[in-house]
């Protein structure tokens, strides 16, 4: 290779090392900006009040969010009743016994469950349980969370068990255990991690979904008692404070997005910690 | 029969073969001219045979050396095994085969120095009978021929026959005329050499069956007409 | 092809297995055809071959793992003790009993060392601690590892080095008392030192167990069995005592591969 061939490749190299730099800096950099600018202005309006008092009539300071956030968290737990044991006990089906054609259309309705869109699961859920209730009411928010959540537990369950060695399953298999005894007692301790880190994802996710709540939850301005209830939720004030004339409820708007915001990343960071102590168990030999 | 896949462990078992039929063609080289020393009265002849004997040797340490780096080194089983074993054992007889016709040879010497006798005649039949068994017993090797070996057994009897009434005729003569003594003497320790190289020949054809059957017939007291 | 008299040796014990005209089919593959075999008690049989002979389909016969492949077709008869092994009213679950495995890389539960041994029992029905901890240590006597993890009971058995999780998983299939121990290539993964201890162990086991190895190492089975049977290309070639086999096989197509004469 002659020098000066040699010194143009090697100012290509560094320009385009240069320019992968840099895209990877303004990526970060908007990601921090946002994060940062979320921060900035929730920061500032956070406050004990916001916590623990109810919202306010419209004009009167000192107004919180409490009821709110007791409401989405009943929400989850709601969500969590209907689409975890659904999509825990599809996805242990999909793993160890699905094959043929009913696994194939199982999966296929799972990842097209996946694909609709939360509002139209949320004008289902509408006609499917809140009319014939006849109001509005924390079961059916639960009910349409579940039905998001369902489709990503499924998932993350079958892939997490299908990772678990098949050596595995032959050496409790070969001890003279039935099939069910080893799933429940081999593969699936071996591949809850996975399985508890997906599950705390798709916490993650459904926790910010607005538009079936719309439909199902409503809304409370009040403490919302028992599960019959229309509740308040932090996704569904904010998008009720941010569009109102109020810079009061501005600030509180801002507020409840830092505060879901936290929580997503608390159920992110969680999960990372989860799968990585099951990794490092024992070393490979 | 196919080869063996490692080549290198082939051409080493070949090394082995080839050993043994030079040691087995040196030493018959040697039994030939230890007779011919003793009919034609050639002393020269038999330096040439006590010669002949350092390369017999250096052979036999060349083919255990070999024999043992094939055991160690490659494992064999059945028919290699028992091929690597019947060599072990075979350059052993084949080593004493070629010491006795030294020493047939140097009786010979000695006797040419002595006024000439009539020899008895029974000992060139010995000699060709002797040097017949030791050819065929390796020919047998090198054919896997059990039906050779098995007639290099029956021979070792003939062999035993002559030796006995040679025995008897030499101490008949011994007991008529006393000059004759050390002449007959040496005349016996010839014959006896002779029936131990046909002992020799015959514990190789055994070895020859041993390595082609996998069955043992050394220490029979009857060789079994079938195998 | 049946063994023919002349290739079953003469047993100096009891018949433990006995298998006869076994055929075995994965789709359209003939895996094994027309097997008859007896696997003596109380001894070390050894089944040796090349690559896909069928001695590794064969022995998952023996404890009906071949169940679980799709599209499997399994005919002729293999008893135990007499009984049938594919009866209607025996199920894999009561076999595996009776027969353990162990299997080529060792495979322990990512659970403890004592969690590991005590699977079987458990499984099985055993509640009783006291009980429990006999069985482990008994177990674990019995596989020679005892005394290097008896302080250390509750750690992970992925801790363990590859030696001794594979006589961990030994301990393990020992726990729910087999008659039968089925091991496929149990020391190809290990060392020699792990291997001659295998091995070792293999000789004591044998005073309680039956065994059946497959193993690809033809000195492995001259050390440790005392009948060797030789697979080639899904049909059993020859079978006979291990000395015999080894110096003077009756086939050629046995003497070949003992040999090295693959062609």
């Amino acid at each position: 290779m002659t020098r000066g061939s040699y010194r143009r490749r090697m100012l290509v190299e560094r320009i385009m090392f240069g320019a992968t730099i840099m895209a990877a800096a303004g990526t970060l950099s908007v990601l921090f900006f946002l994060l940062g600018y979320l921060a900035y202005q929730g920061g500032s309006s956070l406050s004990l009040s916001f916590f623990t008092h109810l919202p306010t009539p419209v004009g009167e300071s000192g107004g919180g969010m409490a009821n709110a956030i007791v409401g989405s968290m009943k929400l989850l737990v709601c969500g969590a009743l209907v689409g975890i044991p659904v999509g825990f006990l599809g996805g242990i089906y999909l793993a160890e016994y699905g094959r043929g054609p009913v696994a194939s259309s199982v999966r296929f309705a799972a990842d097209v469950l996946n694909g609709v869109p939360s509002i139209v699961l949320g004008v289902t859920v509408y006609g499917l349980v809140v009319l014939p209730m006849g109001h509005f009411s924390t079961v059916a928010g639960g009910v349409a969370l579940g039905l998001i959540m369902i489709p990503v537990t499924l998932r993350a369950t079958e892939e997490f068990l299908r990772l678990v060695p098949d050596s595995l399953r032959e050496a409790s298999l070969a001890l003279g255990a039935p099939q069910w005894v080893t799933i429940v007692r081999v593969v699936i301790p071996a591949g809850l991690r996975g399985i508890v880190a997906g599950i705390l994802l798709s916490l993650a996710r459904v926790s910010g979904e607005t538009a079936p709540l719309l439909f199902t939850a409503f809304s409370n301005r009040y403490w919302s008692t028992g599960w019959l209830n229309p509740t308040a939720s932090l996704p569904v004030m904010i998008f009720t404070y941010a569009i109102a004339p109020y810079d009061d409820w501005h600030r509180q708007a801002w507020a409840a997005a830092l505060t879901l915001l936290a929580l997503v990343l608390g159920a992110n960071v969680l999960a990372r910690v989860v799968l990585r102590r099951g990794i490092a168990l024992g070393r490979a030999s | 029969m196919p080869l063996h896949t490692d080549r290198g462990y082939e051409s080493q078992l070949g090394q082995l073969r080839a050993h043994l039929l030079e040691m087995g063609g040196l030493v018959e080289d040697q039994i030939a001219q230890a007779i011919r020393c003793l009919t034609e009265r050639d002393r020269a002849l038999a330096g040439v045979t006590i010669e002949r004997d350092h390369t017999v040797n250096r052979l036999d340490v060349e083919i255990d050396d070999l024999s043992l780096k094939l055991l160690a080194l490659h494992q064999p089983a059945a028919r290699d095994l028992r091929l690597i074993t019947t060599a072990l054992k075979i350059t052993t007889d084949l080593e004493r085969i070629g010491d006795l016709a030294t020493h047939i040879a140097e009786r010979a010497v000695e006797l040419a120095s002595e006024p000439p006798f009539t020899p008895c005649v029974d000992i060139p039949a010995m000699a060709s009978l002797a040097s017949s068994m030791v050819h065929r017993s390796l020919d047998a090797f090198v054919r896997e021929d059990v039906e050779l070996a098995l007639g290099v057994c029956s021979s070792d009897d003939e062999i035993d026959k002559l030796h006995a009434e040679l025995f008897r005729n030499l101490l008949t003569i011994m007991g008529k005329d006393p000059r004759s003594i050390s002449s007959t003497m040496r005349q016996l320790f010839i014959s006896k050499y002779l029936e131990r190289i046909g002992d020799h020949a015959t514990n190789i054809a055994e070895m020859v069956i041993f390595m082609v059957k996998g069955r043992s017939i050394r220490h029979l007291d009857t060789v079994p007409r079938e195998l | 092809m049946e063994v023919s008299p002349s290739t079953t040796p003469a047993f100096d014990a009891r018949v433990k297995i006995a298998v006869r005209g076994l055929n075995v089919h994965y789709g359209d593959n003939h895996a094994l055809t027309d097997v008859s075999l007896d696997i003596p008690e109380c001894r070390v049989t050894a089944l040796i071959g090349p690559s896909g002979c069928g001695k590794s389909t064969f022995l998952r016969c023996l404890n009906r793992m071949n169940d679980h492949i799709r599209g499997v077709r399994i005919e002729g008869s293999i008893t135990i003790d007499g009984e049938d092994c594919y009866g209607a009213d025996v199920g894999p679950v009561v076999l595996r009993r009776r027969v353990g495995m162990v299997f080529q890389k060792s495979n322990p539960f990512p659970k403890s060392i004592f969690e590991n041994v005590a699977f079987g029992p458990r499984i099985h029905g055993v509640r009783d601690t006291v009980a429990l901890r006999e069985v482990v240590e008994r177990s674990l006597r019995q596989s020679a590892l005892w005394e290097e993890v008896e302080d250390r009971l509750g750690s992970s058995a992925l801790d363990l080095s590859g030696g001794q999780q594979q006589r961990l998983c030994i301990a393990r299939a020992l726990a729910v008392e087999p008659e039968v121990l089925l091991m496929d290539e149990p020391a190809s993964a290990l060392d020699p030192i792990a291997t001659a201890k295998i091995e070792e162990l293999i000789q004591e086991l044998k005073r309680d167990y039956t065994i059946v190895i497959v193993t690809h190492n033809m000195q492995q089975a001259a050390r440790v069995s005392d009948y060797t049977a030789y697979f080639y290309l899904g049909q059993l070639i020859e079978f006979g005592s291990t000395d015999l086999l080894f110096t003077n096989p009756s086939r050629r197509e046995t003497e070949d591969y003992i040999t090295g004469r693959f062609g």
